[in-house]
């Protein structure tokens, strides 16, 4: 609900929002225009920069909090989601921000990142996926692909990753989304939306890193395939891209195509038109898991669907337990039930 | 009341209820604790039930047990050997034999036994008749049989009958000890409102067995407990697990500080989260996490965000929860650790009680991670010290370990109920909005503590973490001469916590031959052994310690002037081991058990003798 709380329009720059620290992640690093587009976006919430909490785990993102002028708490490996669920619960009204890595979200982090999403905890977890451990230099994460060669796979790795959409739906997230680090804009458009959503908020941003795992995600965000290989999910807008808009995707039977616009009879009418909003995780599902070669990656608010907040729901509980229960205090509570006196 | 036999008055007894997991013990024994208050004794009592949740019927594995432990004295232990025991089957005498002395009372339902129960329970023979319980008092009723006597006209089941057996061996019991049926029947009248037949039914088996007890002489004498010379005022019965909610949410009441708790079930320290989510109605947030880190994870996130914040668990859980610790500890942010301790290592024996979680708690982190720990002497004592523990995690801005255990949180005591006007106050310090000179690790001069600067307050935006910081402004550093300074800040925070609690206490003579050394949850049993050699008159004394880091400053001198100090507890020698390492010229041995049983009284008389000679 932390939208509907603002108390006064709050003026404020991205400046505001840049701390006093040496940002020191590597040059051309994707970090640099990721925290860009959330400093681009807070000055837009409405929320007082007090109200505002950036928690991170470890690693390389995890240094997001200490670059942003507001609270922001680092805390340890893989645990981010459970010490932003503490942050949350003890003050709702504030709006929390998890910033990780696909290492420390995906791999350590795992079982509170599907349970942050099952609950439907109203935070808005950022998810840099580079496909890499890069501040310990260089191993396979659970999103590296299989057969990459890393510092900790010579021969390649022989599993097969996580795809963090998939997880994150599969673990009842109301919330996932997808954007790439080379274009702040549309990421600032992601995390508005991001904050507008109740309930925990998955963005997944495809970032780059220099050094460990460079051109990663080049086959979608090169400038020659970007167009082919994106596509660009706007509610109510069917799923067209490509660099003549003459691509789209097609549901045919139970499977998502791509189909040519114009060929074998295929008209625009044909095309998926996206809906965030649907309960059913099939087709959310299907988007999120579509990859290169043969698939463009879906990019923009897959899922938005509403639920019950953790949050809300526990402040309701707390509400009605104090307006029916006679015990108002302490002492109300130690001279309750059965006692006796000695005189 | 027509007593024929003779009335003989007692200090203190020790009665166990014993019978198969679903004989009704547990009832049976709250229900005569209830009398015991009514009586005005002091008391406590301790539920004895398998780990297993239906384990086999008739079998020692499936025996349930309640014992009460009442006193005209007061009662510091929740007893060890038994004055009397109620068997309900065969099995219960074959648990309990390590629990009988000398002329123990041994009632027993003597419609229990049959090949199949004998079997079950590993007997060859009848225990009653071959000799096996020839240095106790066997008094065998056919309680089963009168039970589905007194019942026949109610027009019950033979099963719905046997359920009531246990209200005929309460009758009995209350019969021996002189007490008045009224707060049994009370009870009944409460608990089956409305279900007139159900009142009459337990009421008709309990005066039964009361009135058998009577008319058919089973016993020589019965006995008498003449009230306790309690202090004035208010009392209740609680468990050590309900004591610690308690304290915790009086403390949050205290400071103003609204109570987060985050955990995740572990035996035996569940109760304190069970208990705590009852209480949405005072403000308290408890989260069930979905493991012991993120249950100590979202803790830390509350305490950042100003909750007064806790954590509970047990031995295992605490090894889950080490790296987190020391995020608090370099965060220096207020948080409660309680520690339910349990026999260990690994999953060891989870509903037994053991002391060997002390170094871990100590020491069990990486890095140089000094916090605050500190003990739960009793069950109603653990109140106290979930409150101590909240206001020094509070007011000296660090996380605090608190130690109980299995015997302490399941058994419970009398306690006199507190007013909350006149518990001390807790006084955080918090950072005042938009000090423009505020910075993250500004420390006072006097506790060395930082300011509490809670996200919502304006003008204190700030960046905490993991990461070493810059003493002051607290911005990363990796300087080795700020980690040095920050290290021994981390210390020297910690170590004048001594200053901000009591001197340790030394009951007796400060000079006695052998001084006795405890800490944590033996207090009683300890405590009982040494009044009972002093009244001997016997040259010792009872240093037990509930501070533990910082131990109390005027340590040493508590250690001075002994032939020899004994260090008792239950481990292989922890807390032994860390007064040598900070006292090292004071000779200390040791008396240790790890059985998952507390002391009894008798071993450490005579471990205490011995040293004596």
């Amino acid at each position: 609900m932390e939208n509907q709380n603002i108390e006064q329009e709050v003026m404020l720059t991205k400046e505001d929002f840049a701390s006093d620290q040496v940002v020191k992640w590597c040059p051309g690093c994707g970090d640099h225009a990721i925290l860009k587009a959330v400093q681009d976006i807070f000055p837009k919430l409405g929320k007082k920069k007090e109200d505002i909490v950036v928690v991170s785990g470890i690693g390389c993102s995890s240094r997001f909090p200490y670059y942003m002028n507001t609270y922001g708490f680092h805390s340890i490996h893989g645990r981010a989601a459970a010490a932003a669920t503490g942050v949350k619960l003890a003050n709702p009204n504030l709006s929390v921000w998890m910033i990780t890595g696909d290492g420390d979200c995906t791999a350590i982090g795992g079982n509170h990142f599907i349970h942050a999403c099952r609950r439907n905890i109203d935070i808005n977890l950022i998810l840099f996926n580079n496909r890499i451990y890069g501040m310990t230099k260089g191993q396979f994460s659970p999103c590296t692909f299989r057969g990459t060669k890393t510092k900790t796979s010579p021969q390649g790795t022989y599993e097969d990753p996580f795809n963090p959409g998939e997880l994150a739906i599969g673990a009842k997230a109301t919330f996932f989304a997808r954007g790439v680090d080379i274009n702040p804009k549309e990421l600032s458009e992601i995390f508005w939306e991001s904050y507008k959503h109740d309930g925990i908020a998955v963005t997944e941003v495809l970032q780059n890193c220099m050094i460990f795992s460079n051109g990663v995600h080049e086959n979608i965000t090169g400038k020659d395939v970007r167009d082919d290989m994106q596509v660009k999910c706007v509610h109510g807008q069917p799923l067209i891209f490509g660099k003549n808009r003459d691509k789209g995707i097609r549901l045919n039977g139970n499977q998502l195509e791509v189909v040519k616009i114009g060929e074998n009879g295929i008209t625009e009418k044909d095309i998926l038109v996206h809906d965030k909003t649907t309960e059913d995780t099939g087709i959310h599902m299907m988007l999120a898991h579509m990859m290169p070669p043969h698939f463009p990656v879906a990019i923009g608010v897959i899922r938005d669907v509403k639920a019950p907040t953790f949050n809300d729901s526990l402040v309701q509980v707390i509400e009605n337990e104090k307006a029916n229960s006679k015990i108002k205090c302490m002492d109300d509570l130690l001279n309750s039930g059965s006692t006796w006196t000695i005189d | 009341m027509t007593a024929k036999s003779k009335v003989v008055a007692l200090e203190h007894v020790v009665i166990r209820f014993s019978g198969d997991s679903g004989d009704g013990m547990q009832l049976t024994g709250n229900l005569f604790s209830d009398s015991t208050a009514f009586a005005g004794n002091d008391f406590a009592t301790f539920p004895d039930y398998p780990a297993e949740i239906r384990p086999p019927q008739g079998t020692v594995a499936g025996v349930s047990g309640f014992q009460v432990h009442f006193g005209h004295k007061p009662v510091h232990t929740t007893g060890d050997l038994c004055d009397v025991l109620v068997a309900m089957n065969p099995a219960s005498i074959k648990a309990n034999m390590r629990w009988l002395r000398p002329g123990t009372i041994i009632i027993f339902d003597s419609d229990s036994v049959t090949e199949k129960a004998l079997e079950k329970a590993g007997y060859a023979d009848d225990p009653t008749v071959d000799g096996t319980l020839a240095d106790y008092q066997v008094v065998k009723a056919p309680i089963s049989e009168l039970t589905k006597e007194a019942l026949k006209d109610f027009g019950m089941d033979n099963k719905s009958m046997l359920k009531s057996k246990n209200m005929f061996a309460l009758g009995i019991v209350m019969y021996l000890f002189n007490r008045e049926l009224d707060t049994v029947y009370k009870y009944f009248e409460t608990k089956f409102k409305g279900k007139d037949q159900v009142i009459k039914a337990n009421r008709t088996v309990l005066d039964a067995g009361y009135h058998y007890a009577d008319t058919w002489e089973l016993f020589t004498n019965t006995y008498r407990v003449e009230a306790a010379d309690l202090e004035k005022g208010k009392y209740r019965n609680i468990t050590g697990n309900t004591a610690a909610a308690w304290g915790l949410m009086a403390a949050s009441e205290k400071s103003g500080r609204p109570l987060f708790l985050g955990s995740y079930p572990i035996t035996p320290a569940t109760d304190i989260l069970a208990e705590l989510t009852k209480y949405k109605n005072l403000n308290v947030k408890a989260y069930q996490a979905e493991d012991e880190i993120a249950g100590i994870m979202s803790s830390i996130g509350a305490a950042y965000t100003g909750c007064m914040a806790v954590t509970t668990t047990s031995g295992p859980g605490l090894s889950l929860k080490s790296e987190a610790m020391g995020l608090a500890v370099m965060t220096e942010l207020p948080l409660v650790i309680i520690d339910v301790q349990r026999g260990g290592p690994s999953t060891g024996l989870p509903t037994k009680m053991e002391q060997s979680d002390l170094l871990q708690a100590l020491y069990g982190r990486n890095g140089d991670a000094p916090l605050v720990v500190i003990a739960a002497r009793s069950s109603a004592g653990c109140f106290y010290t979930a409150y101590e523990a909240a206001r020094i995690a509070m007011e000296h801005m660090t996380p605090v370990i608190m130690l109980s255990d299995g015997s302490l949180g399941n058994g419970s005591e009398v306690f006199r109920i507190p007013k909350m006007a006149d518990l001390p106050s807790i006084t955080p310090p918090l950072a005042k909005a938009d000090d423009p000179n505020y910075m993250p690790y500004r420390r006072d001069e006097k506790w060395l503590r930082r300011e509490w600067a809670i996200p919502g307050t304006p003008g204190l935006r700030h960046r905490v973490g993991g990461l070493e910081k810059e003493n002051g402004k607290g911005n990363l550093s990796t300087n080795p001469e700020n980690h040095q300074i920050m290290t021994e800040l981390r210390e020297e925070k910690i170590n004048r916590v001594a200053n901000d609690i009591p001197l340790q206490e030394i009951y007796g003579d400060k000079n006695a031959d052998l001084l006795v050394v405890s800490w944590g949850g033996t207090f009683g049993t300890v405590r009982t052994a040494v009044e009972g050699l002093m009244e001997e008159g016997k040259s010792i004394a009872h240093a037990h310690f509930d501070y533990i880091m910082p131990l109390p400053r005027n340590t040493e001198e508590v250690l001075q002037g002994h032939k020899k100090i004994v260090v008792c507890e239950i481990n292989r020698g922890q807390f032994a081991k860390y007064l040598r390492m900070n006292f090292p010229e004071y000779k200390c041995e040791q008396f240790n058990k790890v059985m998952g049983l507390p002391f009894t009284i008798g071993e450490l008389e005579a471990k205490f003798n011995d040293l004596l000679k």
